[in-house]
């Protein structure tokens, strides 16, 4: 910026607000532009937050007559308390199975020399599309012939194979990203595979298994079709499913308790994805996936 | 690491080592168990008549193309199935991608706060559980919630009225931040000296982006379009927490069908050969995508 620039900048205080370019119409237009495409996204949430501190809500966002009973209804329920514990067991459980899996394999499929690795990768990919409305009838039956149905634990291994075709194409690509030669001196030095992937590996990835294992939970918690076939024992419903439930019994009337609910069951999500937004851009750059 | 294995034959290949398969087995034990197997008995599922319940669901038997020729002449199923085509179409295919980008190059150029508040919204608005989205969208599109009052219609539920619409609206401001995310990381990822090359001579905002952006942009647009059709096709928890398919069946996309078709009415065979269609429309889009890549590379 030259001294002239700088010297104008100091004397117009209009151009100090934006000091790093001179404000056009088509500067003005995108942020206008992109304040109302934000309200258009921050409206219907605001309801939410405004909805669970309102004395007597209704469908509309209006300010509150500000209120705590909301929640302390809905935290007084065991309902809602016994839905937050099914889904910390269910989307927990989950989470360690998928992660636990997806490291393991990744590893082989990263470094070591398998035979027909690119159609396994491929078949991988290709498995992580297909729809669960296709493998929930199969399942359901393998279930009432195994004796599974109605249990956290075996919706959790369902839900854990259908998040693991992606996890391992991201963790492998994670393990890709590292590089081997800190491997092959361990490996130089005496050191077994086991050694070499919990004292070399392991360290370097964390921030891959971090995000494999946050996106897993994320997915896991908002998981709604597969409890709801697979798990009809009412006791532990997960809080998709409790909330389903709410909003058709008696949600029409209580819009407090309703978005109280919804409001305290998005926030773990909201706070994980803040913790890992700080890795997962680069995971978007994936321009030329499709390329044969 | 093969290098140092032993000081056996060959120390230029690479060998297949057994601690590979050891660590490998239990994925594939899992994925065998409760996804290949169960998908290979969707295979067959789909061609016989097994039911939930009654006789059929023990006594059940393969029935050929009967299934088939029952979805042929179910008008549920064929409305069922353009629903399917106009969601993933309207809501993933053109929504999501023109909009994505849209943010992704406005965010590009403005001011920081801006940027970083409603690039947050955004993200925020996907990263919510289907369930808290479908409700919020279903207050917001009651009769008296803030869309109708904002309209100045507020005796109108607009979820009667114009459901599919609703539905896909909800489905695009759900799903819209995978797109951005994807334009985004592809538009720095972009050389920067053609840009400013571009910018050089002269070229309008228009030119640059239609002649320069677009086409260097276009391995990333056709990977955008294949993951959004492929993730919106099997969208269900959002349409069925908002309207369970109706009013009537004016929202019942093929994932609702299926649904209904196996658990409520109780076709388990039937709802499987519908559910088997939707693979196939997954891979007719999936073939066009990849094609589309390939002529081009």
């Amino acid at each position: 910026m030259s001294a002239v620039q700088a010297k104008r900048m100091r004397a117009d205080p209009s151009l100090i607000v934006v000091p790093y370019r001179r404000v056009s119409v088509a500067a003005l237009a995108t942020n206008v532009v992109l304040v109302l495409l934000g309200c258009f996204f921050v409206l219907p949430m605001l309801w939410m937050i405004f909805a669970s501190l309102d004395a007597n809500p209704d469908w509309a966002i209006k300010l509150p007559s500000l209120t705590l009973t909301n929640f302390a209804d809905v935290i007084g329920t065991a309902g809602a308390l016994s839905s937050f514990r099914s889904s910390l067991i269910l989307a927990g459980a989950t989470t360690v199975i998928t992660t636990v899996l997806a490291v393991l394999a990744a590893y082989p499929l990263s470094r070591m020399h398998i035979p027909f690795k690119r159609g396994f990768m491929l078949a991988i990919l290709f498995a992580s599309g297909l729809p669960v409305s296709m493998l929930v009838v199969p399942v359901y039956q393998l279930y009432v012939y195994l004796g599974w149905l109605d249990s956290l634990y075996t919706t959790a291994l369902f839900l854990a194979a259908s998040s693991l075709p992606f996890a391992i194409w991201l963790m492998k690509n994670f393990i890709d990203a590292v590089p081997a030669e800190l491997e092959h001196a361990a490996a130089i030095d005496g050191a077994g595979t086991v050694r070499i992937l919990r004292q070399v590996v392991l360290p370097l990835t964390v921030p891959g298994i971090a995000v494999t294992a946050i996106y897993t939970f994320i997915n896991a918690w908002g998981a709604f079709i597969i409890p709801f076939v697979l798990n009809s024992n009412p006791d532990d419903q997960p809080g998709p499913v409790e909330i389903y439930n709410f909003m058709g019994s008696h949600g029409l009337f209580k819009f407090g308790d309703l978005a109280v609910f919804s409001l305290l069951f998005s926030l773990p999500v909201i706070v994980l994805y803040l913790f890992m937004s700080r890795y997962f851009s680069g995971a978007f750059s994936f321009s030329g996936a499709v390329r044969g | 690491m093969a290098v140092v294995a032993g000081l056996g034959p060959r120390l230029d290949r690479e060998r297949f080592q057994w601690s590979s398969l050891a660590m490998l087995t239990p994925a594939l034990a899992l994925l065998g168990l409760l996804f290949v197997f169960p998908v290979l008995y969707a295979g067959y599922l789909g061609f016989t008549n097994l039911a939930l319940v009654g006789a059929r669901s023990r006594d059940y038997s393969f029935t050929g193309l009967d299934n088939v020729v029952r979805m042929l002449g179910d008008y549920v199923f064929v409305k069922s199935a353009w629903l399917t085509l106009i969601f993933v179409v309207g809501s993933a295919i053109v929504g999501q991608s023109v909009l994505g980008m849209a943010l992704a190059l406005l965010l590009r150029n403005a001011v920081v706060p801006i940027r970083l508040i409603v690039g947050s919204i955004v993200i925020v608005a996907w990263v919510l559980p289907e369930i808290t989205v479908a409700l919020v969208w279903y207050a917001f599109s009651q009769a008296g919630g803030t869309l109708s009052i904002l309209l100045r219609h507020s005796d109108t539920n607009f979820l009667v009225v114009v459901p599919m619409l609703i539905v896909s609206l909800a489905n695009l401001w759900r799903n819209v931040a995978f797109s951005m995310l994807v334009f985004s990381a592809g538009l720095r990822n972009l050389p920067t000296e053609v840009l400013e090359a571009a910018e050089v001579e002269g070229a309008s905002v228009w030119r640059r982006y239609r002649q320069v952006i677009l086409p260097l942009l276009k391995p990333t647009i056709l990977t955008n379009l294949l993951l959004v059709t492929i993730l919106n096709l099997s969208e269900f928890t959002l349409i069925y927490a908002m309207t369970q398919g109706g009013p009537g069946i004016e929202t019942m996309t093929l994932p609702l069908y299926v649904y209904q078709e196996a658990f409520v009415f109780h076709q388990l065979g039937y709802g499987t050969a519908i559910s088997l269609v939707l693979v196939l429309i997954g891979a007719v889009f999936s073939l066009l995508f990849v094609r589309a890549a390939r002529s081009q590379a």
